[in-house]
Protein backbone atom coordinates (compact mmCIF):
# COMPACT_ATOMS: atom_id res chain seq x y z
CA UNK A 1 0.00 0.00 0.00
CA UNK A 2 0.99 3.29 -1.07
CA UNK A 3 1.30 6.20 2.08
CA UNK A 4 -0.78 8.24 0.02
CA UNK A 5 -3.51 5.68 -0.12
CA UNK A 6 -4.27 6.22 3.62
CA UNK A 7 -7.13 8.33 4.52
CA UNK A 8 -5.87 9.95 7.23
CA UNK A 9 -1.86 10.28 8.38
CA UNK A 10 -0.40 11.10 11.63
CA UNK A 11 3.15 12.33 11.63
CA UNK A 12 4.77 13.39 15.14
CA UNK A 13 1.58 14.77 16.62
CA UNK A 14 2.15 16.52 20.12
CA UNK A 15 -0.47 18.22 22.07
CA UNK A 16 -0.86 20.37 24.56
CA UNK A 17 -3.57 21.63 26.94
CA UNK A 18 -1.32 24.51 28.63
CA UNK A 19 1.52 23.23 30.20
CA UNK A 20 0.15 19.89 30.27
CA UNK A 21 1.31 17.45 28.12
CA UNK A 22 -2.28 15.25 26.52
CA UNK A 23 -0.90 13.49 23.42
CA UNK A 24 3.24 12.38 22.71
CA UNK A 25 4.52 11.47 19.14
CA UNK A 26 1.46 10.03 17.44
CA UNK A 27 2.19 8.74 14.52
CA UNK A 28 -1.08 6.77 12.96
CA UNK A 29 -2.35 5.87 9.90
CA UNK A 30 -5.65 4.87 8.84
CA UNK A 31 -6.89 3.01 6.00
CA UNK A 32 -9.80 4.15 4.20
CA UNK A 33 -13.42 2.13 4.42
CA UNK A 34 -12.04 0.60 7.63
CA UNK A 35 -13.80 1.37 11.10
CA UNK A 36 -10.26 1.83 13.91
CA UNK A 37 -11.18 2.06 17.22
CA UNK A 38 -9.32 4.01 19.26
CA UNK A 39 -8.68 2.07 22.95
CA UNK A 40 -7.39 3.11 26.75
CA UNK A 41 -7.69 4.22 30.16
CA UNK A 42 -9.37 7.64 31.11
CA UNK A 43 -7.18 10.32 30.05
CA UNK A 44 -4.92 8.49 28.04
CA UNK A 45 -5.17 11.17 25.03
CA UNK A 46 -7.65 8.87 22.72
CA UNK A 47 -10.59 11.21 22.77
CA UNK A 48 -8.19 14.55 22.29
CA UNK A 49 -6.52 12.71 19.18
CA UNK A 50 -10.20 11.73 17.82
CA UNK A 51 -11.07 15.73 17.84
CA UNK A 52 -7.42 16.20 16.45
CA UNK A 53 -9.17 14.63 13.37
CA UNK A 54 -11.90 17.65 13.05
CA UNK A 55 -10.18 20.03 14.99
CA UNK A 56 -12.94 20.48 17.50
CA UNK A 57 -10.05 21.06 20.32
CA UNK A 58 -9.64 24.56 18.66
CA UNK A 59 -12.37 25.74 20.92
CA UNK A 60 -10.10 25.32 23.85
CA UNK A 61 -8.49 28.01 24.68
CA UNK A 62 -5.13 26.41 26.58
CA UNK A 63 -5.12 23.52 23.23
CA UNK A 64 -1.63 23.70 21.11
CA UNK A 65 -0.60 21.18 18.77
CA UNK A 66 2.64 20.22 17.09
CA UNK A 67 3.07 17.64 14.09
CA UNK A 68 0.98 17.44 10.86
CA UNK A 69 -2.36 15.74 10.18
CA UNK A 70 -3.31 14.80 7.04
CA UNK A 71 -7.12 13.81 5.38
CA UNK A 72 -6.63 12.69 1.87
CA UNK A 73 -3.22 14.16 1.55
CA UNK A 74 -3.73 17.57 3.13
CA UNK A 75 -2.52 19.21 6.20
CA UNK A 76 -5.74 19.93 7.63
CA UNK A 77 -4.00 22.67 9.82
CA UNK A 78 -2.67 24.83 7.40
CA UNK A 79 -3.83 28.36 7.47
CA UNK A 80 -5.77 27.99 4.37
CA UNK A 81 -7.91 25.61 4.82
CA UNK A 82 -11.34 26.40 6.49
CA UNK A 83 -12.26 24.44 9.62
CA UNK A 84 -15.64 24.38 8.01
CA UNK A 85 -15.35 22.71 4.94
CA UNK A 86 -12.97 20.15 7.21
CA UNK A 87 -15.86 19.67 9.22
CA UNK A 88 -18.56 19.08 6.65
CA UNK A 89 -16.01 16.14 5.14
CA UNK A 90 -15.55 14.68 8.80
CA UNK A 91 -17.95 14.59 10.80
CA UNK A 92 -18.61 13.55 14.55
CA UNK A 93 -20.63 11.34 16.50
CA UNK A 94 -20.89 13.05 19.82
CA UNK A 95 -20.95 10.50 23.36
CA UNK A 96 -24.78 12.06 24.57
CA UNK A 97 -26.78 11.86 21.81
CA UNK A 98 -26.87 15.84 21.13
CA UNK A 99 -30.16 16.51 19.01
CA UNK A 100 -31.13 20.66 18.23
CA UNK A 101 -34.18 21.38 19.86
CA UNK A 102 -35.77 21.52 16.48
CA UNK A 103 -37.97 18.88 14.34
CA UNK A 104 -36.06 15.99 13.73
CA UNK A 105 -36.41 16.69 9.38
CA UNK A 106 -34.75 20.16 10.27
CA UNK A 107 -31.70 18.13 12.43
CA UNK A 108 -31.25 15.66 9.52
CA UNK A 109 -30.78 19.53 6.96
CA UNK A 110 -29.03 21.69 8.95
CA UNK A 111 -26.24 20.53 7.32
CA UNK A 112 -27.13 21.32 4.39
CA UNK A 113 -28.76 24.46 5.39
CA UNK A 114 -25.64 26.12 6.82
CA UNK A 115 -24.06 25.44 3.14
CA UNK A 116 -26.94 27.39 2.02
CA UNK A 117 -28.33 24.79 0.08
CA UNK A 118 -31.76 25.81 -0.99
CA UNK A 119 -33.13 23.22 -3.23
CA UNK A 120 -36.02 22.16 -0.81
CA UNK A 121 -36.28 18.59 -3.30
CA UNK A 122 -32.40 18.08 -2.89
CA UNK A 123 -32.80 18.52 1.05
CA UNK A 124 -35.89 16.05 1.22
CA UNK A 125 -33.94 13.09 -0.87
CA UNK A 126 -30.75 14.00 0.87
CA UNK A 127 -32.45 14.11 4.70
CA UNK A 128 -34.37 10.33 3.30
CA UNK A 129 -31.73 9.13 2.49
CA UNK A 130 -29.17 10.15 5.86
CA UNK A 131 -32.08 8.47 8.18
CA UNK A 132 -32.29 5.16 5.89
CA UNK A 133 -28.88 4.48 6.12
CA UNK A 134 -28.75 5.43 10.01
CA UNK A 135 -31.35 3.13 10.24
CA UNK A 136 -34.13 5.31 11.53
CA UNK A 137 -36.11 6.00 8.50
CA UNK A 138 -39.22 3.18 9.18
CA UNK A 139 -39.38 4.72 13.02
CA UNK A 140 -39.48 8.29 12.40
CA UNK A 141 -40.59 8.64 8.36
CA UNK A 142 -43.95 9.79 9.36
CA UNK A 143 -43.00 12.14 12.32
CA UNK A 144 -40.53 13.74 10.44
CA UNK A 145 -41.98 17.47 11.58
CA UNK A 146 -41.87 15.99 15.65
CA UNK A 147 -39.69 17.44 18.08
CA UNK A 148 -36.16 15.54 18.00
CA UNK A 149 -35.93 15.20 21.75
CA UNK A 150 -39.24 12.82 21.64
CA UNK A 151 -36.77 10.41 20.58
CA UNK A 152 -35.91 7.92 22.68
CA UNK A 153 -31.73 7.83 23.29
CA UNK A 154 -31.31 5.47 21.36
CA UNK A 155 -33.29 7.03 18.22
CA UNK A 156 -31.41 10.32 19.15
CA UNK A 157 -27.90 8.88 18.78
CA UNK A 158 -29.17 7.38 15.15
CA UNK A 159 -30.49 10.79 14.17
CA UNK A 160 -27.13 11.77 15.28
CA UNK A 161 -25.29 9.75 13.00
CA UNK A 162 -27.84 10.63 10.40
CA UNK A 163 -27.39 14.50 10.97
CA UNK A 164 -23.63 13.49 10.44
CA UNK A 165 -23.82 11.37 7.26
CA UNK A 166 -26.34 14.02 5.44
CA UNK A 167 -23.41 16.53 4.61
CA UNK A 168 -21.68 13.31 3.08
CA UNK A 169 -18.65 13.12 4.87
CA UNK A 170 -15.89 11.14 3.83
CA UNK A 171 -14.96 10.24 7.41
CA UNK A 172 -16.85 9.88 10.24
CA UNK A 173 -15.95 10.10 13.91
CA UNK A 174 -17.03 8.75 16.76
CA UNK A 175 -16.93 9.40 20.62
CA UNK A 176 -18.20 6.77 22.61
CA UNK A 177 -21.42 6.99 20.77
CA UNK A 178 -23.03 3.89 22.78
CA UNK A 179 -22.02 4.60 26.18
CA UNK A 180 -24.84 6.72 27.08
CA UNK A 181 -27.20 3.95 25.25
CA UNK A 182 -29.12 0.66 26.14
CA UNK A 183 -27.85 -3.41 24.95
CA UNK A 184 -30.74 -3.03 22.41
CA UNK A 185 -30.36 0.45 20.74
CA UNK A 186 -26.15 -0.45 21.09
CA UNK A 187 -26.29 -3.24 19.12
CA UNK A 188 -28.20 -1.40 16.58
CA UNK A 189 -25.68 0.83 16.46
CA UNK A 190 -22.88 -1.68 16.33
CA UNK A 191 -24.78 -3.05 13.22
CA UNK A 192 -24.83 0.48 11.38
CA UNK A 193 -21.36 0.99 12.11
CA UNK A 194 -20.31 -2.00 10.42
CA UNK A 195 -22.41 -1.16 7.45
CA UNK A 196 -20.91 2.29 7.26
CA UNK A 197 -18.10 1.30 6.25
CA UNK A 198 -18.14 0.71 2.87
CA UNK A 199 -19.04 4.22 2.47
CA UNK A 200 -17.13 5.70 5.03
CA UNK A 201 -14.26 5.80 7.30
CA UNK A 202 -14.62 5.60 10.66
CA UNK A 203 -12.77 6.36 14.10
CA UNK A 204 -14.47 5.33 17.37
CA UNK A 205 -13.14 6.18 20.69
CA UNK A 206 -14.84 3.41 22.92
CA UNK A 207 -14.68 1.82 26.26
CA UNK A 208 -16.08 -0.98 25.59
CA UNK A 209 -13.27 -3.75 24.82
CA UNK A 210 -16.03 -6.42 23.46
CA UNK A 211 -17.66 -3.39 20.83
CA UNK A 212 -13.70 -2.53 19.85
CA UNK A 213 -13.36 -6.76 18.88
CA UNK A 214 -16.65 -6.89 17.82
CA UNK A 215 -16.76 -3.75 14.88
CA UNK A 216 -13.16 -2.44 14.28
CA UNK A 217 -10.66 -3.62 11.33
CA UNK A 218 -8.16 -1.95 13.38
CA UNK A 219 -7.51 -0.76 17.04
CA UNK A 220 -4.99 1.54 18.84
CA UNK A 221 -3.80 1.39 22.18
CA UNK A 222 -3.41 4.60 23.69
CA UNK A 223 -2.20 5.05 27.37
CA UNK A 224 -0.69 7.67 29.16
CA UNK A 225 -1.01 10.55 26.20
CA UNK A 226 1.40 7.79 23.76
CA UNK A 227 0.31 5.49 21.25
CA UNK A 228 1.42 2.24 22.87
CA UNK A 229 -0.14 -0.55 19.71
CA UNK A 230 -1.50 -0.19 16.57
CA UNK A 231 -2.13 -3.26 14.41
CA UNK A 232 -5.83 -5.25 12.86
CA UNK A 233 -8.40 -5.75 15.78
CA UNK A 234 -7.52 -9.75 15.63
CA UNK A 235 -3.76 -9.33 16.33
CA UNK A 236 -4.30 -6.99 18.85
CA UNK A 237 -6.67 -8.89 20.95
CA UNK A 238 -5.22 -12.13 20.29
CA UNK A 239 -0.98 -11.47 20.28
CA UNK A 240 -0.86 -8.29 21.89
CA UNK A 241 3.17 -7.34 21.36
CA UNK A 242 3.45 -5.06 24.62
CA UNK A 243 2.83 -6.21 27.75
CA UNK A 244 0.33 -2.73 28.52
CA UNK A 245 -1.71 -3.55 25.81
CA UNK A 246 -2.20 -7.28 27.27
CA UNK A 247 -3.02 -6.32 30.49
CA UNK A 248 -5.40 -3.31 29.31
CA UNK A 249 -7.32 -5.63 26.99
CA UNK A 250 -7.75 -8.47 29.76
CA UNK A 251 -8.85 -6.38 31.97
CA UNK A 252 -6.10 -6.23 34.43
CA UNK A 253 -6.12 -2.21 34.90
CA UNK A 254 -7.72 0.75 33.22
CA UNK B 1 -36.69 13.59 73.72
CA UNK B 2 -35.04 11.95 70.93
CA UNK B 3 -33.31 14.09 68.09
CA UNK B 4 -36.36 13.18 65.49
CA UNK B 5 -38.47 15.14 67.52
CA UNK B 6 -36.68 17.75 68.08
CA UNK B 7 -35.58 18.05 64.71
CA UNK B 8 -39.39 18.30 63.69
CA UNK B 9 -39.99 20.85 65.94
CA UNK B 10 -37.36 22.91 64.35
CA UNK B 11 -38.84 22.05 60.95
CA UNK B 12 -42.60 23.25 61.98
CA UNK B 13 -41.52 26.20 63.58
CA UNK B 14 -39.41 27.34 60.98
CA UNK B 15 -41.95 26.96 58.71
CA UNK B 16 -43.92 29.22 60.73
CA UNK B 17 -41.29 31.64 60.65
CA UNK B 18 -41.18 31.26 57.06
CA UNK B 19 -45.12 31.90 56.19
CA UNK B 20 -45.09 35.50 58.79
CA UNK B 21 -42.48 36.64 57.07
CA UNK B 22 -44.12 36.07 54.02
CA UNK B 23 -47.27 36.93 54.81
CA UNK B 24 -45.42 40.64 56.68
CA UNK B 25 -44.70 41.27 52.53
CA UNK B 26 -47.66 40.29 51.39
CA UNK B 27 -49.73 42.08 53.89
CA UNK B 28 -48.06 45.70 53.73
CA UNK B 29 -47.91 45.64 49.89
CA UNK B 30 -51.60 44.67 49.83
CA UNK B 31 -52.58 47.62 52.23
CA UNK B 32 -50.79 50.06 50.17
CA UNK B 33 -51.85 48.71 46.88
CA UNK B 34 -55.35 48.70 48.30
CA UNK B 35 -55.11 52.46 49.53
CA UNK B 36 -53.81 53.44 46.38
CA UNK B 37 -56.61 51.77 44.53
CA UNK B 38 -59.35 53.33 46.96
CA UNK B 39 -57.76 56.61 46.52
CA UNK B 40 -57.35 56.90 43.03
CA UNK B 41 -59.70 54.89 40.92
CA UNK B 42 -62.32 56.58 40.30
CA UNK B 43 -60.36 59.47 38.93
CA UNK B 44 -58.81 57.04 36.17
CA UNK B 45 -61.15 58.08 32.86
CA UNK B 46 -60.33 59.04 29.18
CA UNK B 47 -60.37 62.69 30.19
CA UNK B 48 -57.67 62.34 33.20
CA UNK B 49 -55.23 60.41 30.73
CA UNK B 50 -56.12 62.84 27.45
CA UNK B 51 -55.83 65.77 29.14
CA UNK B 52 -52.83 67.99 29.55
CA UNK B 53 -51.39 69.33 33.01
CA UNK B 54 -52.87 72.19 34.97
CA UNK B 55 -53.24 74.37 37.99
CA UNK B 56 -56.53 72.94 38.73
CA UNK B 57 -56.49 69.31 40.30
CA UNK B 58 -59.40 68.42 38.78
CA UNK B 59 -58.52 69.46 35.06
CA UNK B 60 -54.93 68.19 35.21
CA UNK B 61 -54.25 65.27 33.22
CA UNK B 62 -51.75 62.58 32.15
CA UNK B 63 -51.57 62.98 29.02
CA UNK B 64 -47.71 64.16 28.68
CA UNK B 65 -45.82 62.51 31.34
CA UNK B 66 -47.61 59.17 29.73
CA UNK B 67 -46.44 60.19 26.40
CA UNK B 68 -43.22 61.02 27.70
CA UNK B 69 -42.68 57.60 29.52
CA UNK B 70 -44.17 55.83 25.83
CA UNK B 71 -41.50 57.59 24.19
CA UNK B 72 -38.98 56.62 26.62
CA UNK B 73 -39.67 53.45 26.89
CA UNK B 74 -39.26 53.11 22.86
CA UNK B 75 -35.55 55.11 22.60
CA UNK B 76 -34.04 53.51 26.08
CA UNK B 77 -35.43 49.72 23.88
CA UNK B 78 -33.88 50.79 20.61
CA UNK B 79 -30.43 51.94 22.13
CA UNK B 80 -30.40 49.79 25.20
CA UNK B 81 -31.16 46.20 23.52
CA UNK B 82 -28.98 45.75 20.13
CA UNK B 83 -25.95 47.47 22.25
CA UNK B 84 -26.67 44.88 25.37
CA UNK B 85 -27.32 41.55 23.61
CA UNK B 86 -24.42 42.14 21.20
CA UNK B 87 -21.97 42.71 23.79
CA UNK B 88 -23.42 39.91 26.15
CA UNK B 89 -23.01 38.33 23.06
CA UNK B 90 -19.70 39.06 22.09
CA UNK B 91 -18.39 38.32 26.09
CA UNK B 92 -20.04 34.91 26.09
CA UNK B 93 -18.99 33.92 22.52
CA UNK B 94 -16.18 35.72 20.91
CA UNK B 95 -13.83 36.76 24.15
CA UNK B 96 -10.49 33.81 25.35
CA UNK B 97 -10.83 33.98 29.12
CA UNK B 98 -8.03 36.85 30.27
CA UNK B 99 -7.61 38.60 33.00
CA UNK B 100 -8.71 41.60 30.49
CA UNK B 101 -12.06 39.75 30.21
CA UNK B 102 -12.03 39.16 34.16
CA UNK B 103 -11.73 42.82 34.73
CA UNK B 104 -14.78 43.14 32.76
CA UNK B 105 -16.96 41.43 33.99
CA UNK B 106 -16.67 42.15 37.50
CA UNK B 107 -16.87 46.13 36.28
CA UNK B 108 -19.89 44.74 34.07
CA UNK B 109 -21.26 43.20 37.19
CA UNK B 110 -20.91 46.43 39.48
CA UNK B 111 -22.49 48.47 37.24
CA UNK B 112 -25.29 46.83 37.64
CA UNK B 113 -25.51 47.97 41.12
CA UNK B 114 -24.32 51.68 40.83
CA UNK B 115 -27.33 53.78 42.53
CA UNK B 116 -29.24 55.16 39.65
CA UNK B 117 -28.49 58.94 40.43
CA UNK B 118 -24.85 58.73 39.59
CA UNK B 119 -26.24 57.78 36.00
CA UNK B 120 -28.50 61.03 36.07
CA UNK B 121 -25.40 62.91 36.91
CA UNK B 122 -23.02 61.18 33.75
CA UNK B 123 -25.70 61.61 31.51
CA UNK B 124 -26.22 65.29 32.42
CA UNK B 125 -22.86 66.16 31.93
CA UNK B 126 -22.40 63.49 28.53
CA UNK B 127 -25.40 63.73 27.10
CA UNK B 128 -26.99 66.70 28.49
CA UNK B 129 -23.68 69.52 28.29
CA UNK B 130 -21.29 68.06 26.61
CA UNK B 131 -23.29 66.49 23.86
CA UNK B 132 -25.69 70.03 24.16
CA UNK B 133 -28.79 67.24 24.36
CA UNK B 134 -29.79 69.70 27.23
CA UNK B 135 -32.98 68.19 29.16
CA UNK B 136 -34.35 66.50 25.86
CA UNK B 137 -35.94 63.25 25.49
CA UNK B 138 -32.96 61.66 24.12
CA UNK B 139 -30.86 62.95 27.47
CA UNK B 140 -32.78 60.97 29.34
CA UNK B 141 -33.07 57.63 27.00
CA UNK B 142 -29.31 57.90 26.95
CA UNK B 143 -28.86 58.42 30.57
CA UNK B 144 -31.76 55.47 31.08
CA UNK B 145 -30.06 53.02 28.73
CA UNK B 146 -26.66 53.54 30.50
CA UNK B 147 -28.50 52.34 33.24
CA UNK B 148 -30.35 49.40 32.02
CA UNK B 149 -27.18 48.12 29.47
CA UNK B 150 -25.18 45.87 32.32
CA UNK B 151 -28.28 44.20 33.07
CA UNK B 152 -29.24 43.51 29.71
CA UNK B 153 -25.41 42.54 29.47
CA UNK B 154 -25.39 40.05 32.29
CA UNK B 155 -28.47 38.93 31.56
CA UNK B 156 -28.17 38.12 28.27
CA UNK B 157 -24.77 36.11 29.04
CA UNK B 158 -26.31 34.05 31.36
CA UNK B 159 -28.74 33.35 29.38
CA UNK B 160 -26.18 32.31 26.87
CA UNK B 161 -24.02 30.36 29.41
CA UNK B 162 -27.48 28.75 30.34
CA UNK B 163 -27.33 27.03 26.51
CA UNK B 164 -25.68 24.04 26.67
CA UNK B 165 -22.27 23.06 25.46
CA UNK B 166 -23.08 19.74 23.56
CA UNK B 167 -25.51 22.16 21.28
CA UNK B 168 -22.48 24.19 20.39
CA UNK B 169 -20.12 21.46 19.23
CA UNK B 170 -23.38 19.54 17.30
CA UNK B 171 -23.29 22.41 15.23
CA UNK B 172 -19.77 23.30 15.10
CA UNK B 173 -19.13 19.42 14.53
CA UNK B 174 -21.64 19.36 11.24
CA UNK B 175 -19.55 22.60 9.87
CA UNK B 176 -21.40 25.54 11.09
CA UNK B 177 -19.29 28.49 11.41
CA UNK B 178 -19.23 30.70 14.77
CA UNK B 179 -22.38 32.99 13.35
CA UNK B 180 -24.30 30.59 12.07
CA UNK B 181 -24.42 28.56 15.39
CA UNK B 182 -25.10 31.73 17.43
CA UNK B 183 -27.70 32.46 15.28
CA UNK B 184 -29.33 29.24 14.57
CA UNK B 185 -29.08 27.67 17.76
CA UNK B 186 -27.71 29.99 20.37
CA UNK B 187 -29.56 32.51 20.11
CA UNK B 188 -32.88 31.15 19.59
CA UNK B 189 -32.62 28.81 22.96
CA UNK B 190 -31.47 31.46 25.04
CA UNK B 191 -33.73 33.99 24.10
CA UNK B 192 -36.38 33.50 26.14
CA UNK B 193 -34.17 34.15 28.80
CA UNK B 194 -32.64 37.17 27.07
CA UNK B 195 -35.98 38.71 26.66
CA UNK B 196 -37.37 38.18 30.30
CA UNK B 197 -33.72 40.42 31.51
CA UNK B 198 -34.66 42.75 28.82
CA UNK B 199 -38.05 43.56 29.64
CA UNK B 200 -37.21 43.29 33.39
CA UNK B 201 -34.73 45.29 33.31
CA UNK B 202 -36.84 48.66 30.70
CA UNK B 203 -39.74 47.85 33.04
CA UNK B 204 -37.38 48.94 35.69
CA UNK B 205 -35.94 51.88 33.70
CA UNK B 206 -39.91 52.79 33.45
CA UNK B 207 -40.14 53.27 37.24
CA UNK B 208 -36.59 55.19 37.42
CA UNK B 209 -36.82 59.15 38.88
CA UNK B 210 -33.52 59.82 40.11
CA UNK B 211 -31.74 59.89 36.90
CA UNK B 212 -34.19 62.14 34.49
CA UNK B 213 -34.66 64.26 37.48
CA UNK B 214 -30.74 65.00 37.29
CA UNK B 215 -31.04 65.36 33.84
CA UNK B 216 -33.92 67.97 33.69
CA UNK B 217 -36.67 65.93 32.78
CA UNK B 218 -39.54 68.97 33.76
CA UNK B 219 -42.68 68.13 35.55
CA UNK B 220 -44.26 70.99 34.27
CA UNK B 221 -44.05 70.37 30.73
CA UNK B 222 -47.28 71.97 29.31
CA UNK B 223 -47.11 69.75 25.60
CA UNK B 224 -46.50 66.48 24.81
CA UNK B 225 -43.58 65.73 23.05
CA UNK B 226 -43.34 65.25 19.51
CA UNK B 227 -39.76 64.47 18.18
CA UNK B 228 -36.91 62.86 20.62
CA UNK B 229 -35.26 66.38 20.92
CA UNK B 230 -38.03 67.91 23.12
CA UNK B 231 -38.61 68.60 26.66
CA UNK B 232 -40.58 65.97 27.98
CA UNK B 233 -41.19 64.53 31.78
CA UNK B 234 -42.71 60.76 32.67
CA UNK B 235 -44.73 59.07 35.16
CA UNK B 236 -42.80 58.56 38.28
CA UNK B 237 -41.72 62.57 38.20
CA UNK B 238 -45.81 63.68 37.50
CA UNK B 239 -46.81 61.62 40.72
CA UNK B 240 -43.51 62.91 42.57
CA UNK B 241 -44.93 66.64 41.80
CA UNK B 242 -48.55 66.16 42.52
CA UNK B 243 -47.74 64.67 45.75
CA UNK B 244 -45.53 67.44 46.99
CA UNK B 245 -48.94 69.74 46.50
CA UNK B 246 -51.06 70.97 49.36
CA UNK B 247 -54.29 70.58 47.53
CA UNK B 248 -56.45 67.02 48.38
CA UNK B 249 -57.34 66.65 44.25
CA UNK B 250 -53.38 66.46 43.43
CA UNK B 251 -52.91 63.26 46.11
CA UNK B 252 -55.76 61.75 44.14
CA UNK B 253 -54.44 62.45 40.28
CA UNK B 254 -50.76 61.20 41.95
CA UNK B 255 -53.18 57.85 43.40
CA UNK B 256 -54.62 57.33 39.93
CA UNK B 257 -51.18 57.74 38.28
CA UNK B 258 -49.43 55.30 40.39
CA UNK B 259 -52.03 52.98 39.29
CA UNK B 260 -51.48 53.20 35.64
CA UNK B 261 -47.85 53.17 36.04
CA UNK B 262 -48.16 50.10 37.83
CA UNK B 263 -50.43 48.56 34.97
CA UNK B 264 -47.46 49.42 32.54
CA UNK B 265 -45.25 47.47 34.45
CA UNK B 266 -47.42 44.47 35.76
CA UNK B 267 -48.07 43.79 31.75
CA UNK B 268 -44.55 44.34 30.89
CA UNK B 269 -43.44 41.26 33.83
CA UNK B 270 -46.35 39.52 32.80
CA UNK B 271 -45.09 39.31 29.51
CA UNK B 272 -41.74 38.85 30.68
CA UNK B 273 -43.22 35.74 32.55
CA UNK B 274 -45.18 33.89 29.37
CA UNK B 275 -42.29 34.50 27.46
CA UNK B 276 -39.89 32.64 29.93
CA UNK B 277 -42.39 29.91 30.53
CA UNK B 278 -42.95 29.88 26.47
CA UNK B 279 -39.48 29.44 25.87
CA UNK B 280 -38.74 26.66 29.05
CA UNK B 281 -41.41 24.65 27.05
CA UNK B 282 -39.64 24.57 23.93
CA UNK B 283 -36.19 24.40 24.85
CA UNK B 284 -36.67 21.21 27.92
CA UNK B 285 -32.96 19.52 28.27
Amino acid sequence: MKSTDYKIKSENVDVYYGDKKALTDINLNIRPNTVTALIGPSGCGKSTFLRVLNRMNDYIDSFSMTGKISIDGEDIYQSKIRVEDLRANVGMVFQKPNPFPKSIFDNVAYGLKIQGMKDKEFIKKRVESALKQAALWSEVKDDLKNPALSLSGGQQQRLCIARALAVNPKVLLMDEPTSALDPISTAKIEELIFNLKEKYTIVIVTHNMQQASRISDYTAFFYMGKLIEFDKTAEIFTHPREEKTQNYITGRFG
Amino acid sequence: MNRGYINRIKDKAFGLVGLIATLFGLLILTFLIGQVFYEGYNRIDLDFIKSLPSRKPEKAGIYTALAGTVWILFLTTIFSLPLGISTGIYLEEYTKKSRFTDLLEINVSNLAGVPSIIYGLLGLEVFGRMLNLGNSLLAGALTLSLLVLPIIIVTTREAIRAVPNSLRMASYGLGASKWQTIWEQILPASMGGILTGVILAISRAVGETAPLLVVGALAYVPFAPSSPLDEFTVLPIQIFNWISRPQHGFSVNAAAAILLLLTITFIMNGVAVYLRNRWQKKHNW
